[in-house]
C-alpha cells in the first residue's frame, strides 16, 4: 500500500489521496487465491482536468503499471478534480 | 484466426460488448458482476465474453485497448472503461444516452 501511495504521489502530485486496502473482503474467491490485493483508490489532481474518465483511469494504471500484473488483482478508482472532489462533498 | 483479430471481431460485430469474468447470468467476478447489471439497467441488449473460458483472450484483451483489467465494456467499437467507469456513466445518466443511441442506429 506504501508503494501505491509513492507511485501516484509522484506521477500525479494529488492534491488528495486515499487508499483502502479492500483484499479481506474478496478472499476466497479465486482471484485472490495468489495473494494479490484489492484497493480502492481515490486520487484527486489537477491533472485530471480536462480529461475524460478513460484518460484519468488510464493515468493511475499508468502510474501503478508494474504493479498490475502482481500485486494489484483489482483496483477500484475513483479520479476527480479538485473543484469535481469539493462539489461532491 | 490472431487472437487480436478474435478480439477486434467481436468488438465490431456487436455494438455493445463486455468481456468479463464468468457469464452476466453467472459472473464470477463482483466488478463483472456489477458492470453487466448497470448495462442491464441500462436497457441494454449487449454480447459478453467470458474471459475465463478463453485464456488467450484473457491473456491479450489489456493489450488490445491498453487496459490493464476486467470487465472491459466496449461500445459501437470504442472501449468506454471496466467497472467503475461503467457505473459512473449509468449513474450520471449518460450510459443510458449511450445505449439509446446504438438503439436508434
Amino acid at each position: 500500500m506504501e508503494r501505491i501511495r509513492a507511485l501516484l504521489l509522484a506521477a500525479l502530485a494529488p492534491v488528495t489521496l486515499e487508499i483502502e486496502d479492500d483484499s479481506r473482503k474478496h478472499a476466497g474467491h479465486a482471484g485472490a487465491a495468489g495473494g494479490a490485493g484489492h484497493f480502492n483508490v481515490l486520487v484527486v489532481s489537477p491533472l485530471f482536468s480536462g480529461k475524460g474518465l478513460l484518460a484519468r483511469h488510464r493515468m493511475v494504471y499508468d502510474a501503478l503499471s508494474h504493479m498490475m500484473h502482481g500485486e494489484i488483482h483489482a483496483l477500484s478508482i475513483r479520479a476527480l478534480t479538485p473543484d469535481e472532489f469539493h462539489t461532491h462533498l | 484466426m490472431d487472437v487480436m483479430e478474435r478480439i477486434k471481431q467481436q468488438v465490431e460485430s456487436n455494438p455493445i460488448v463486455i468481456f468479463m469474468k464468468g457469464t452476466p447470468q453467472m459472473p464470477q467476478c463482483g466488478f463483472s458482476s456489477r458492470a453487466a447489471q448497470a448495462l442491464k439497467a441500462a436497457g441494454a441488449e449487449f454480447a459478453h465474453v467470458n474471459v475465463l473460458e478463453d485464456p488467450e483472450i484473457f491473456q491479450n484483451l489489456p493489450r488490445y485497448a491498453n487496459w490493464p483489467t476486467f470487465p472491459q465494456v466496449y461500445i459501437k467499437g470504442e472501449l468506454i472503461g471496466g467497472c467503475d467507469i461503467t457505473l459512473e456513466l449509468y449513474q450520471s445518466g449518460e450510459l443510458q444516452k449511450m445505449v439509446a443511441a446504438v438503439k436508434q442506429a
